[in-house]
């Protein structure tokens, strides 16, 4: 048996049953990993040692207790931006080279106490800005499916880690379609959750307004578990909202009957590849096959989402990203003459090209004479994508269209044309200026590379989201695909 | 509005960041091209919307002023780029 190729679920159920022990399941995936990810490059840093050590502990748990609850014993990796106490935490950049996370962040620690094994940190652009996993500063990611073409991004490394059954569930986070492009583009299934609905504690912050952890595995049930496993209320995270968690497990059923899907006809306009088209439009049809009301509906301000994100994304970021000035942790740029020198060589050291980009964007948008053109305007064209969005809640249950406009691109194809690259989240960022929950699952191929279909939802329904998502899965087969690593 | 080399500079002062005459140059086409996209929110009408910050509204959520034990202070120190004992050692700023 190869047990690395099983799901969570899966995973979970034999471990319970006693037909394999915690410690199998995590050198498994070590074995799986040691010879896979070179070819890879998902993983920055493999907690083995200390994996193996938690493996053990389970297992004696399991013969003390009868029963591992929660995940079970089942494996997690997570994006090198969410702190695991002990570990590294680079968020892709040379600026926090060397530095080690003095504590958990809340979502690690639901994930240790909620019986989860964690294996190691993943790669991401650098402080999740990018499309592509282009932007990290320490090695690139291979797209599994195809190895000239990109995973998506910014966690990249976060789905192709499951379609290279490197871990069979993975944490990533989400500014702007973080979590749900790159799922699209690998072939797995990626949740944004509704912000507030897990804790931040201990992410590095990229847009406050905006960050979401999301959660990443290769079925709906694995994505589902997961999510179940860290969300809710946290102290230590006052955006987290104080509404029950509801049992997804309960919304793991195929009936969807009477159920009103919305498709915003912007999502299927032009730049819209036609094989991705042809594929959405076939598993809308499968949603109706399965008793879903499906109606054409309008979100006349998608096309303004991207540009409102930009700015109020940018602006959030040139703030949270002035913590980073070599004082106190991360890199010190060794040539410095006084202090206001050592943050300029610092940072320009420390940081990237496209994360240079974004802070200078954001800090001419909140600079004196341009506050009002940029910033509050995009926060009022918020509001308006806001009420967009809420006026068709009203009627519907869940807005279905392409998580993105076409499959994985090729690596540098995107890299020239800042605008392009950003184009290629055009469906998924208006979802984080909204602050919904949206999800991502497979839906078929186009040259041999995975096709994504968007479903998304209102506050606080993933449990709606998990069910339509659940629904679309059982009628079809994409997400039993394999990825055969070249 | 168009982004100048001199904005550049001011902004990169402001930013903390230094950057080389080409960079520079980048930058400028760069950072027009994004405002230029971002123009297009000029297309609407928003004298009348009020701004949110926040997708939802939050509440302030209160918790009792208790002690608890914070963070051991080693922890902190091993990040830290140069340190003194229980200080971080940062360029003299006074005279």
């Amino acid at each position: 048996m190869e047990l690395h190729k099983l799901k969570a679920h899966e995973l979970k159920k034999l471990i319970n049953s006693k037909e394999v022990k915690v410690e199998e399941v995590t050198n498994a995936f070590f074995n799986r990993i040691d010879t896979t990810d070179d070819k890879i490059g998902a993983y920055l840093y493999k907690a083995k040692e200390e994996a193996i050590l938690n493996a053990k502990r389970l297992d004696n748990k399991l013969g003390a207790e009868g029963k591992l609850e929660g995940l079970g014993g089942v494996p997690v990796a997570i994006k090198d931006n969410i702190s695991v106490k002990g570990m590294q935490n680079t968020c892709g950049s040379k600026i926090l080279e060397g530095y080690i996370s003095p504590y958990d962040a809340t979502v690690t620690e639901r994930i240790k106490s909620s019986n989860g094994i964690i294996l190691g940190k993943l790669n991401m652009d650098e402080f999740a800005m990018g499309s592509s996993n282009e932007n990290s500063a320490y090695k690139k990611v291979i797209n599994p499916w195809k190895k000239e073409y990109v995973p998506g991004g910014s966690s990249g490394a976060s789905a192709a880690a499951v379609a290279a059954f490197e871990s069979p569930l993975t944490l990533g986070t989400e500014t702007g379609g973080s979590v749900r492009q790159p799922s699209s583009f690998c072939g797995v299934v990626g949740l944004k959750p509704t912000y507030g609905r897990i804790s931040r504690y201990g992410v590095t912050a990229f847009g406050s307004t905006l960050d979401q952890v999301g959660t990443i595995g290769r079925d709906v049930e694995d994505c589902a578990l997961l999510t179940g496993a860290i969300a809710g209320i946290d102290k230590m995270d006052f955006t987290t909202v104080n509404t029950p968690v509801q049992d997804y497990s309960k919304s793991l059923i195929k009936d969807i009957k009477g159920k009103k899907i919305g498709i915003p006809e912007e999502y299927f306009g032009e730049g819209l590849d036609d094989k991705v088209r042809k594929c959405i439009d076939e598993a809308i049809r499968v949603l109706e096959d399965n008793g879903a009301i499906v109606k054409k509906i309008s979100l006349p301000l998608t096309e303004y989402s991207l540009a409102a994100y930009y700015i109020i994304s940018s602006a959030e970021a040139s703030s949270n990203l002035a913590r980073f000035d070599g004082i106190r942790f991360g890199h010190r740029s060794k040539d410095a003459l006084d202090a206001i020198d050592i943050y300029t060589k610092s940072r320009s050291e420390g940081f990237g090209k496209e994360v240079k980009r974004r802070i200078m964007l954001g800090t001419y948008a909140l600079s004196s004479g341009y506050y009002d053109a940029y910033y509050k305007k995009a926060l009022k064209v918020r509001n308006l994508i806001k009420q967009d969005f809420a006026k068709n809640f009203e009627e519907f249950d869940i807005l279905v269209s392409p998580t993105s406009p076409s499959t994985a691109f090729k690596f540098g194809e995107k890299t020239e044309d800042v605008l392009s690259m950003y184009l290629s989240d055009v469906y998924t960022v208006p979802v984080n200026i909204a602050g919904l929950p949206a999800i991502s699952v497979p839906c078929g191929f186009v040259n041999g590379l995975p096709v994504g279909l968007q479903f998304i939802g209102n506050y606080f329904r993933e449990d709606v989201l998990f069910n339509m998502a659940y629904s679309y899965e059982a009628s079809t087969d994409w997400h039993k695909k394999s990825a055969v690593i070249e | 509005m168009s982004v100048t080399k001199n904005d550049v500079e001011y902004v990169a002062e402001l930013a903390r960041l230094s950057f080389t005459e080409k960079e520079k140059h980048e930058l400028i086409g760069d950072l027009n091209s994004v405002l230029g996209y971002i123009e297009k929110l000029n297309e609407l009408d928003t004298k009348d919307t009020d701004i949110i910050v926040n997708p939802y509204y939050i509440e302030n959520k209160f918790r009792e002023d208790e002690v608890e034990p914070s963070m051991e202070l080693k922890y902190v120190l091993e990040n830290a780029p140069q340190i003194l004992e229980e200080y971080i050692v940062v360029p003299k700023i006074i005279e």
